[in-house]
């Protein structure tokens, strides 16, 4: 099979290519990028003319509740909000039931995630059996099975010791500790930070603190030990902060923010009338904290932007704030949010943007892809940065509908994906 | 009498009051005073009105008020409590609403142990909403017979200077109290330990102090706050009633260094020899027990003007 995606403008930051040019694909790999280049004989053609051509963009967290919970959401329903949102691949975390500690588990995602080729899913395992934070899961089993990185995501790794032991064995792996960074006895029973509008709310509060103490620690561990370190959701401008000092003295860590991090504050929660779908861990912070946060992604701090898509059943979130789970959906919001809020305004450019979103989560977890190539996976996103969008949760390909972004109007949104050579057109997949 | 009209459905907070709807609100309960004074405590504004009221927190002295408000008032009350409802099996608070919905009541009093909780149902329910306590988020009817009490003892509310001491991080009293009164034009100084006083609480307009004596000196009103032991974290936030009680516990000694008419006041239940000794709660300046009269009298105050006789009778 070939693909000949003509007329685009090529941005990839990998390469230091922005330009006009067209991209042929052979099989499931990029045969060519150039000006002009002939369409072989019997090759499926699609005019990108107009539109901006990407590497296929990645999001490294995202829950797909499978196994377990499939009533939340599904590998099936997950890999198609992701290609809705312009993800060629995605991420997904151990906190499924059972929880993925272990070879079978994973196993079991890796052939479902075949069966439904929207989106590449890479399984990420448990740092800890049962994400009980006791014992180290059998992490070169699910290495060998295919887990890109480790992580007991939704919960820290709590435990020094097994924080040091863990980040001294994935080194045989050559994959990150991923750490959902938050110390417990700061935040547990807080629903919202801990600021003025958890002080009006009189909602029980998670100071930031609880995030920077465990950063904090990390980062000792990590000089002690020279483990790669990657942290989730990175919310507070003190932790970006100790990451960026860090990185200064050259330790190898990373970090990523979510978009709803980076758009709303604490604030929300009351403007919204205590609408859960303000409610997710760590929670929305103040304004500082976000002005910090837009800053660390401009100045490189921050190496990726993650959805942290975590899908919920609408009964759950109808539940009163305090009771709610905590998360929102993101998979099919991020790429418009970013494109019309951070690329639009001139917070970052557009190139940068690609980089967050393709080449640096790839180059963090080891991923393929991130760059255009010629004989690397033909993995493309393809974005209208014209397109006029309202973001309609009924419309979602998700099985969830929990963003607090719906009714956002939006300028900017992705068009297709390119997964492996075939062409991923979301917009004749009904809603689910 | 205040010329304004009362429109909202629901009253969930303080903060998102006018002060002439507190006005109004302050008012109507004076001409409600005087029915606790007849031989036949009972006026007909009501009758045919049904009202729920809706319990998921032990609450004696609120839920009595509101019942005889109720009563006064010749409405049908109706008790829906956790115990014994459905909510111990599990079912979705909205459903239990909407069930109650189903029913047309006219107005719904709702007391819950989570933030926001009344706001979410006042969004779904045709009846109108009472917030009798949210969490530690508002409680605008204490706020309310508060002021009134206070109104009724200075003449007013503006110019005071009102000192709030106690547990001010779990309180739900004092945040519709720091509302009310600052848009009522009163100073408001709150005190408590720092263990007990939330981030950012001077972002309200208020004035933060970490010594009683400094709140009380130059106070008209010291309200003292229930110390609630049911919300404190296993002895995270002060080692013992007895360390609590030297630092922040009102005696005869404070009131003796402030001035000879302040008035002290609770909101009840009360922790004698925790945050206020016994001799202060029932001494002369204290005017714990009225505010308990005063608060029949501006629940049926509210009752009636969110019934919309108000508007019917205009």
């Amino acid at each position: 099979m070939t693909l000949l995606l003509r007329g685009g403008r090529v941005v990839d930051p990998a390469r230091e290519v922005d330009a006009e040019m067209d991209v042929l694909v052979e099989g499931d790999r990029i045969a060519a990028l150039g000006a002009d280049l002939e369409a072989p004989e019997g090759a499926e053609v699609v005019d990108a003319d107009g539109k901006v051509v990407t590497p296929g963009l990645i999001d490294i967290h995202v829950h797909l509740r499978e196994p377990g919970q499939e009533y939340k959401e599904s590998i099936e329903s997950g890999a198609r909000a992701a290609a809705a949102g312009g993800f060629t691949a995605v991420a997904c975390m151990a906190n499924t039931v059972p929880v993925n500690d272990n070879r079978s588990v994973t196993e079991h995602i890796v052939k479902e995630a075949a069966k439904h080729p929207y989106a590449r899913v890479y399984p990420v395992g448990a740092v800890s059996k049962g994400l009980a934070g006791e014992e180290l899961a059998e992490i070169a089993d699910m290495v060998s099975a295919g887990i890109v990185a480790v992580s007991d995501d939704g919960l820290p790794v709590w435990d020094s010791e097994l924080m040091r032991r863990a980040l001294q064995y994935v080194q045989h792996f050559d994959i990150p500790l991923v750490q959902h960074a938050q110390d417990l006895s700061l935040t547990r029973g807080g629903v919202m930070h801990e600021g003025i509008w958890s002080t009006r709310l009189g909602l029980p509060g998670m100071p930031g603190a609880g995030e920077d103490v465990m950063v904090a620690r990390d980062l000792a561990l990590v000089e002690d030990t020279g483990g790669r370190y990657h942290v989730q959701h990175l919310s507070t401008a003190r932790s970006l902060e100790l990451v960026r000092r860090a990185k200064a003295e050259g330790l190898p860590v990373t970090c990523e923010v979510t978009p709803h991090h980076l758009l709303l504050t604490d604030e929300e929660v009351a403007l919204s009338g205590f609408s859960t779908h303000t409610k997710m861990s760590p929670p929305l912070r103040s304004e500082s904290d976000r002005q910090a946060l837009l800053a660390g992604l401009a100045d490189g701090t921050v190496d990726a932007i993650a959805s942290d898509h975590a899908p919920h059943h609408p009964d759950e979130k109808a539940l009163q704030f305090s009771e709610a789970p905590f998360g929102v959906v993101g998979l099919e919001t991020t790429v418009s949010l970013c494109l019309d809020r951070l690329v639009r305004p001139g917070v970052i450019s557009l190139e940068r943007l690609v980089a967050l979103l393709a080449s640096e989560p790839a180059r963090l977890m080891g991923l393929p892809g991130g760059s255009l190539e010629p004989g690397g996976p033909a993995d493309i996103t393809v974005l209208d940065l014209d397109a006029e969008v309202v973001i309609e949760p009924a419309d979602f390909r998700s099985k969830a509908r929990n963003t607090p972004f719906g009714g956002w109007e939006l300028v900017g949104a992705p068009v297709l994906t390119v997964v492996a050579g075939v062409v991923q057109r979301p917009s004749e997949w009904a809603a689910a | 009498m205040s010329e304004t009209v009362w429109e909202r459905k629901d009253l969930l907070g303080i903060a998102e009051l006018e002060p002439a709807e507190i006005g109004l609100i302050l008012d109507t309960a004076e001409s409600f005073r005087e029915v606790a004074e007849r031989p036949i405590k009972k006026v007909p504004t009501l009758r045919g009105k049904t009202v729920v009221n809706l319990f998921f927190e032990p609450s004696t002295r609120t839920r009595s008020s509101f019942e005889i408000a109720e009563k006064r008032l010749s409405a049908d009350g109706l008790n829906f409590s956790t115990s014994g409802s459905s909510l111990v099996k599990g079912e979705n608070l909205i459903d239990t609403a909407m069930n109650l919905q189903a029913m047309a009541p006219d107005l719904i009093v709702i007391r819950h142990q989570h933030p926001g909780v009344p706001h979410m149902l006042a969004r779904r329910l045709e009846a109108g909403v009472i917030n009798a306590g949210d969490g530690a988020h508002e409680h605008p009817t204490q706020a309310l017979l508060d002021a009134f009490t206070i109104r009724a003892h200075k003449g007013r509310l503006e110019g005071l200077d009102v000192a709030i001491v106690g547990d001010i991080e779990h309180s739900r009293v004092v945040r519709s109290n720091i509302h009310l009164l600052t848009k009522m034009g009163a100073t408001v100084t709150v005190a408590g330990l720092r263990t007990m006083m939330p981030i950012g609480v001077e972002s309200l307009g208020v004035r933060v102090v970490h010594r009683l004596e400094e709140a009380v000196a130059d106070a008209d009103v010291v309200m003292m706050l229930r110390v609630q032991k049911e919300r404190l974290g296993g002895g995270k936030l002060f080692p013992s009633d007895d360390e609590y009680f030297q630092l922040f516990g009102l005696t005869r000694r404070h009131l003796q260094a402030a001035k000879p008419d302040t008035l002290v006041m609770h909101p009840g239940p009360m922790n004698r020899g925790v945050e206020i000794a016994s001799d202060v709660a029932d001494g002369p300046q204290s005017v714990i027990l009225e505010q308990v009269a005063n608060g029949v009298a501006v629940r049926m105050a509210i009752l009636y003007l969110l019934s919309g006789a108000q508007r019917e009778a205009a």
